[in-house]
């Protein structure tokens, strides 16, 4: 019962855990290209629930100076994020333009068909 | 009021090292002649050495770090530019080899980059030069991550517009490897922001000693050292995380080659140095984990089994990045003994092996630029046809072998002493015998180069142009100057080096 109130009480991180591996395990264990920039962002993205986390607090607001506005979230983590989806957002798209020109190259984006084809690539 | 004047200008010369390039690239984006392009991107590349050297200048003569506060919001708060010995002398490493390639650039993007591509090339370089500087004058570890990224994007681009389809391939490993290092890295500053609530790198320090002590916080710290210190070794190439390197650098356009191997892991480098030193404080680190011992294991295998991979290769700037491996592992290796000689070993190491690897890589981009193609079958006895090219690459070779006489031996010189200071006499052998394997894929090049019979496309080659021959010849100057007079990398790496041990004590 106890192991069940910490496990519901940080489930937020428990879902982040398993996203981060599971994205990296897809890097890893995939041989098709678009698959692993799928996992690759699956990674990234495990990290933005990483700081937004401990940031949100329920019921908060944004920090607004003012009358009436006493509980507020804090900012900072949130804006990190929004640099973070930026960051994430260019390296997919640039893996993405890269698979394509990989694809005119060699017709394929099977990393193992790739290598069968140019042995001293891997 | 001259509002141009130097008294305006001074204080915000920090800011401009890292804006200057940034508005180069942006102007770059715009010129759809690629000379004009060239022009702007070596203009804005021979600023930056002045300002940088500026800097350090300052700082050494002072003892006192600059620091910026960007918008004027005063630390914590906002972010600051911090210039310190090391910081100061990292940025003058990197701004100076990023100008003195920029004359070769000209002729050899010509030859290797479409001529629609080639300002957007220059684009992509000077924002990876704006990344790599903004790494090392940030004083905020989130700031840093951002130009970790800037920089690698900007470097993905640069290796794959290489000719040859492999570089595509070699870009998009890196891409896997570079982003997977850089997340590790946010993560473990996610984890340490979470226990201290800041980002700025003093502040963490100070933070950081009074969470190491509270159970509750400690395992989170200790977990965000181990994700700081695996995401940079990735990023720097420590083996056995270095297998996006060799093939990078071997198709990437030579020009993206000679750039990178200079500077890219040198920055991160001074990113895992500034975070273990500055941030944990290396006492701490040694005590909780036994980063230092696993480090120095893997800097040794770096050097053997890279320098045995460089000594099979037989594409000649593979063997070139497989010797960086190696010459990584002489860095890390006195990072990781961290004692007085040991840093100051590997921070001058830093600058020299900077100087001697573009060198080097300069010397086969000029090959390349004649004979097409850089695999030894190709290039055997070319040294016959471009004498001057092949004798500075003899020159910048000797001294990664670390000939007494140029700057190579120094560093290996103070790593010696280093691990002499620490009473690992074993390893004084390692850095001995690795050096010799190191004679042996220079000296098989030399052979194949100087001593065999020219192939038919050496046959027809002839010697690199001026433009070529100058940056390469003022990088092997160099290789001989720090050689005897070590004021520059030794004197200013001691000051850097003291002041990193001391903030640890």
């Amino acid at each position: 019962m106890e192991l069940l109130k910490t496990f519901a009480a940080h489930y937020n991180y428990f879902i982040t855990i398993f996203l981060m591996i599971s994205g990296l395990f897809i890097v890893i264990a995939r041989g098709n290209l678009i698959k692993k920039l799928v996992g690759l962002s699956l990674f990234q993205t495990s990290v933005y629930l990483l700081y937004l986390t401990p940031a949100k607090i329920l019921g908060g607001t944004a920090p607004i100076y003012e009358e009436g506005y006493k509980l507020y979230s804090n900012p900072l983590p949130h804006v990190l994020m929004l640099t973070a989806i930026v960051v994430g957002v260019a390296t997919l798209s640039l893996g993405l333009a890269l698979v394509v020109r990989i694809k005119e190259a060699y017709g394929t984006v099977e990393e193992d068909e790739i290598f069968a084809k140019d042995p001293e690539a891997e | 009021m001259n509002v141009l004047s130097w008294g305006a200008v001074e204080p915000q010369l920090p800011i401009l090292l890292v804006v200057i390039p940034l508005l180069g690239a942006l102007l770059t984006t715009f010129l759809r002649n690629s000379f004009l392009a060239w022009l702007v991107a070596t203009v804005v590349a021979f600023t930056l050495p002045f300002i940088s050297i500026h800097l350090l200048v300052t700082v050494l003569q002072t003892g006192q770090p600059i620091v910026y506060n960007i918008g004027n919001w005063e630390a914590p708060f906002g972010i600051v530019y911090r210039v310190d010995q090391l910081s100061g002398y990292v940025l003058s490493v990197i701004a100076i080899i990023g100008a003195v390639i920029m004359p070769f650039a000209r002729r050899s993007v010509a030859a290797e980059i479409e001529e629609r591509a080639r300002s957007w090339y220059y684009t992509m370089y000077l924002l990876c030069l704006a990344g790599l500087l903004g790494i090392v004058i940030t004083g905020d570890a989130f700031n840093a991550f951002v130009f970790l990224e800037i920089s690698s994007l900007a470097t993905y681009v640069l290796i794959a517009l290489g000719k040859n389809r492999r570089a595509l391939l070699a870009a998009y490993q890196y891409l896997i490897m570079g982003t997977i290092g850089a997340t590790l890295y946010v993560i473990g500053v996610g984890l340490l922001y979470v226990v201290t609530g800041t980002l700025n790198f003093d502040d963490l320090a100070s933070r950081l000693s009074a969470a190491i002590v509270d159970p509750g916080q400690r395992n989170a710290v200790v977990t965000a050292l181990g994700f700081i210190v695996v995401g940079l070794s990735l990023k720097l190439a420590l083996f056995p995380m270095h297998m996006w390197l060799p093939n990078a650098y071997a198709y990437a356009p030579s020009f993206a080659t000679a750039f990178l191997a200079g500077t890219a892991t040198k920055a991160a480098i001074y990113l895992l140095v500034r975070v273990v030193f500055s941030v944990f404080g290396v006492g701490m680190t040694l005590e909780n984990l036994p980063i230092g011992e696993v480090v120095i294991v893997l800097s040794i295998a770096a050097m053997f089994l890279a320098s045995i991979s460089a000594v099979f290769e037989t594409n000649a700037k593979r063997m070139l990045a497989y010797s960086s491996v190696a010459q990584i592992g002489y860095i890390t290796l006195g990072i990781a003994i961290a004692n007085q000689a040991g840093m100051t070993g590997s921070l001058a190491h830093i600058a020299n092996h900077a100087i001697m690897k573009t060198a080097l890589f300069l010397a086969l981009g000029a090959v390349f630029y004649r004979v097409g193609s850089v695999l030894y079958s190709d290039i055997s006895g070319i040294g016959r046809k471009m004498p001057l090219t092949m004798a500075a690459f003899a020159v910048a070779g000797l001294g990664l072998m670390g000939t007494p006489g140029t700057a190579g031996f120094i560093s290996k010189w103070y790593l010696a002493v280093a691990a002499i200071d620490d009473g690992m006499y074993s390893v004084v052998f390692l850095i001995v015998a690795s050096s010799l394997i190191s004679v042996v894929y220079i000296g098989r090049i030399t052979e194949v180069v100087w001593f065999r019979e020219p192939s038919k496309a050496a046959a027809q080659a002839k010697e690199a142009p001026l433009s070529m021959l100058i940056p390469l010849w003022l990088l092997v100057g160099a290789t001989i100057y720090l050689g005897f007079d070590t004021r520059a990398t030794v004197g200013t790496a001691s000051e850097a080096a003291k002041m990193l041990l001391e903030g640890v004590q």
